[in-house]
């Protein structure tokens, strides 16, 4: 019967913090994308334009971002039934989009980040083989081209 | 040390490949953060604990790669890449690699 009462509980709380958290988590991220739309971001080799490159540098971004237990358990039943796992996939998603933020923030000055790569990996497996957390990294080339080298 | 993820640095002609360098570390999370990740794994949210020490350990792995670089004669690195593994409950291994080259 505690143990039930506990299960509640975490539900409940994973549920109400969670959500209140996935909701701020995507407010900063829309927020903060909208801000460096001018700093583009492409997985080519070469970058976009005609103009000489002056300077270049290695840059990345990451993120570890937990799920909540109200999705765990959800993702768990999913897993019987099958389907898509939606919490799963917002997970994901949110990780992603913030370690290109967090890459782009590093370089705010660069011209364009070019040879974008992202990289995820599970750090913490919870019970049995749930996912726990994940870490994404984000990694590229930025360039400045010469009309404006950094000082 | 002049790094990029593409196979040359732009601008600059390759003169010499020294071959493959890397370096990499292995970390393991104190107690405290351990916790604290246990917390974060009911609420939800960013575990800003890992990130630190990921990132503090992905340092230390290009510095370790810089210096095998260095010390080979190289003034660049081009085709870097990264990769992260879980080696144990509790540890990451963070690994990251390229080519040493002199450019000009």
């Amino acid at each position: 019967m505690g143990q039930f009462i506990l299960f509640l509980v975490l539900m409940t709380l994973g549920y109400l913090f969670g959500h209140y958290a996935e909701k701020k988590h995507y407010k900063s991220i829309n927020k903060r994308e909208k801000e460096l739309l001018k700093l583009p971001v492409i997985s080519c080799k070469n970058p976009i334009g005609n103009d000489t490159v002056a300077h270049v540098k290695l840059s990345y971004g990451s993120v570890v971002i937990s799920v909540d237990y109200f999705k765990r358990i959800l993702a768990s039943l999913y897993n019987f039934f099958g389907g898509n796992i939606r919490s799963y996939e917002t997970l994901l998603d949110r990780a992603r989009r913030e370690a290109i933020l967090r890459l782009k923030e590093s370089t705010t000055d660069a011209d364009q980040i070019i040879n974008l790569r992202i990289e995820t990996s599970s750090i913490y497996k919870g019970n049995g083989n749930s996912i726990g957390s994940v870490e994404v990294l984000a990694y590229g080339t930025a360039i400045y081209f010469e009309k404006n080298e950094p000082t | 040390m002049l790094m990029s993820n593409i196979e040359i640095i732009p601008n600059k002609t390759i003169v010499t490949g020294f071959g493959v360098v890397s370096g990499s570390t292995v970390r393991a999370k104190h107690a405290g953060r351990d916790l604290m990740a246990g917390l974060k794994n009911i609420f939800g949210g960013e575990l800003k604990g890992y990130t630190e020490l990921l990132e503090e350990s992905r340092e230390e792995a290009i510095k370790r790669m810089i210096s095998q670089a260095e010390q080979m004669g190289a003034n660049a690195i081009v085709n870097v890449r990264f990769s992260t593994s879980s080696v144990a409950a509790g540890a990451a291994e963070i690994y990251v690699y390229g080519t040493a080259v002199t450019v000009e």
